[in-house]
């Protein structure tokens, strides 16, 4: 746990530093996890598009990657979860056309990856 | 070279509203603030500044505009009175806190109901306990006067808090007096540009205003602004001295009119404060010991320097505009506690008057003078000046 | 003249005394003089009786009170005083009372009850003639400065140039101060 600043250390009134919300880590909050398949992916951005902490990132590659039907699919396409701030709502889950989300415990994942 | 002109309260605002050349106004027309949002449309429309002038269709977006630019990195200003402070109340608040150096011009008038246009405080009273510094004019000279050391007060890097710069609705905003306008470039030179530390439109410096804070960070920003409080009292003064310089005039925290030997005193804000000026001066002839304590810096309230001023005198009458409802009127209520800490406590008395602009008379003043002389007080009393029985 | 000369205007609204206050002050103002003018503010529509000061002074003005002991008072319209004490205040001795009417001082004394110096002057008559319509406001003005001297007939044209050359124009500004000249010559006792 980080220390608290006190009035005097803080910025003038409510503002703050740029970008500052990246330290706060939201994916302790998660109990539960999406397991991405890329297998069943079609890259369609939804779940980029509808993730209200912004963390899943993406890359945009000219050789693409293999996805939904062993196809290879180029342009923008997204990558793993990024752990530190998916906080396990699981609206990526829902909205995933091709089901290639599934939500675990995270418990569970948690186990399993050791 | 400065220069004379007949003037209202409200063209003299405008005025030095024109000499700031503000980078952004917006605001709505109210009775009787409109005459200096409409002084300042036509110099706008007649390119006599360069200001955005931005009509809004109410109050709440006339501040939230502001809001807006000030955070961009710009000079803005809006005017209002009474129900229309009420209507923007929930952005008005939030500007203190946001620590934007926004100067707001009010021409006080009475709160509704029942629907009333005439002078009073009670709107400006209303608005003591949320982080604006408050100024009060006795006339049109010094609602310019104040206007402009407002707009460096406000800007003043160990300040950043918002003003009210208040002006009686009428008797001051509507009527024409002599109004010594100072040399344009020495006003120029002397409110300057605002040059903020940092705004939202400098992109190569991003940060956060306005963020969500909960009860881990809230509490220490509200004492930040306290502390810009406790700052303003000192640069108030500072900067009352270098605009000392191009008008000739002081700005104490209160006007302090034949106190010297005075056994009586009343305190009073604003315009009334003239006609009871002309009251001491009739009661001085005739030897009565008498003078008067007129505040202008009324937030942050110069608490020790008003109990040094107070204590020496028998009987102090304060004259309130306004009332608290329940509780001891506003400036009385601050009389008091500056006086609290007083080893020879003068005896007090709490008037009110010119609700809704009822008149006020220097036959009421001299009235009040002879009850304190009297010695018939009542600390814990409210009494009313004019008032039908 | 005194150190504080004091005029109050009754009018009905649209008869242009709130100008009228102005304009004298202002002409006063021209002459080096401190002035205060200042309307009383009702719900203001059009024939409503309403009430406007000027104070002209030698010193620095600092009172914010209404007139209560006027020097002059100008009534624009004779029937206000069925209805307002429109010499409340006025001195006998030493007041003027200024009245817009085709009736003749004598009669004026009847209806107001006052015995000071009464002078009568059809501003509204002038105004009709020349402009075609009801502000008497400058006859007004033209009378009082002729009976009290309190301003300069120049420098009240002066200020009504400044104040409607660009609204009105040149020939109704020139009607305005013809109205001024005849009403300084016609006013009567």
């Amino acid at each position: 746990m980080s220390e608290k600043k006190g009035w005097k250390e803080l910025m003038r009134g409510s503002d703050l530093p740029p970008a500052s919300s990246l330290e706060y880590k939201t994916g302790s909050w998660r109990t539960l996890r999406p397991v991405w398949d890329p297998e069943k992916c079609t890259h369609c951005m939804f779940c980029v598009a509808y993730c209200p902490d912004m963390a899943i990132p993406v890359k945009v590659t000219e050789e693409g990657v293999k996805g939904f039907g062993a196809r290879i699919y180029k342009g923008t396409v997204r990558l793993e979860t990024n752990f530190d701030y998916c906080k396990g709502c699981g609206i990526c889950a829902q909205e995933c056309p091709t089901h290639a989300i599934e939500m675990i415990r995270e418990e569970e994942a948690v186990k399993g990856s050791k | 070279m400065s220069t004379w002109k007949a003037l209202t309260g409200a063209q003299a605002v405008a005025e030095a509203m024109r000499q700031a050349n503000p980078d952004v106004v917006a605001a709505y027309p109210i009775t009787p603030q409109t005459p200096i949002v409409e002084q300042f449309a036509s110099f706008v429309a007649n390119g006599i500044v360069d200001t955005e002038m931005i009509p809004v269709e109410s109050e709440h977006s006339a501040m939230s505009c502001t809001v807006g630019a000030a955070a961009a990195g710009a000079r803005a200003m809006c005017a209002t009175a009474s129900q229309g402070l009420a209507l923007m109340w929930e952005v008005v608040a939030a500007v203190p806190g946001l620590r934007l150096p926004i100067v707001m011009p009010i021409v006080n008038r009475a709160l509704s109901a029942p629907i009333n246009i005439h002078c009073d405080h009670s709107d400006a009273m209303g608005a003591t306990t949320i982080g604006w510094i408050q100024i009060y004019s006795e006339n049109a000279q010094e609602a310019y006067e104040n206007t402009l050391l407002a707009i460096r007060l406000a800007e003043h890097k160990d300040v950043l808090l918002p003003v009210m710069v208040m002006q009686d609705g009428f008797i001051i905003s509507h009527g024409v007096e002599n109004v010594e306008v100072f040399d344009d470039e020495a006003v120029k030179n002397f409110v300057g540009e605002r040059k903020p530390d940092r705004y939202l439109l400098d992109v190569d410096h991003p940060y956060t205003i306005g963020p969500l804070a909960l009860p881990d960070y809230y509490f220490e920003i509200k004492r930040q602004q306290e502390a810009a409080m406790e700052n303003a009292l000192k640069v108030y003064l500072e900067v009352g001295k270098e605009l000392s310089k191009i008008s000739g005039h002081d700005y104490p925290y209160f006007e302090e009119y034949k106190t010297e030997d005075a056994e009586a005193v009343i305190v009073i804000l604003s315009s009334a404060a003239g006609t009871a000026k002309d009251a001491v001066d009739e009661l001085r002839n005739e030897g009565k010991k008498v003078g008067l304590v007129k505040p202008k810096l009324f937030r942050p309230f110069p608490y020790r320097e008003m109990r040094k001023a107070l204590e020496k005198f028998k009987a102090i009458g304060v004259l309130d505009r306004s009332m608290a409802f329940g509780a001891y009127a506003p400036l009385y209520t601050e009389v008091r506690n500056a006086l609290f800490e007083s080893e020879n406590r003068p005896k007090l008395q709490s008037y009110i008057f010119g609700l809704g602009g009822k008149d006020i008379f220097k036959s009421d003043i001299k009235k009040v003078f002879d009850e304190l002389l009297s010695g018939n007080l009542n600390p814990e009393e409210q009494r009313y000046i004019r008032l039908r029985g | 003249m005194k150190e504080v000369y004091e005029v109050r205007m009754h009018a009905r609204a649209g008869q242009g005394a709130k100008s009228g206050s102005q304009l004298l002050a202002e002409a006063a103002f021209k002459e080096g003089k401190w002035i205060q003018s200042f309307p009383e503010y009702g719900s203001e529509r059009r024939g409503a009786p309403t009430v406007s000061y000027t104070r002209i002074s030698d010193k620095r003005l600092r009172t914010h009170e209404p007139i209560v002991n006027p020097d002059a008072v100008l009534v624009f319209d004779p029937g206000l005083a069925r209805t307002i004490d429109v010499t409340s205040g006025l001195s006998e001795e030493s007041g003027i009372l200024i009245v817009n009417t085709t009736d003749s001082v004598d009669e004026v004394k009847k209806q107001t009850g006052f015995n000071g110096k009464v002078y009568t002057l059809d501003a509204t008559g002038i105004s009709l003639d020349l402009l075609h319509i009801d502000a008497p406001n400058v006859p007004m003005l033209g009378a009082l400065i002729k009976v009290t001297g309190i301003v300069k007939l120049e420098s009240l044209e002066e200020v009504i140039k400044e104040h409607f050359l660009e609204k009105l124009g040149e020939e109704k500004v020139n009607k305005n101060i013809e109205g001024l000249k005849r009403a300084y010559e016609e006013v009567s006792k």
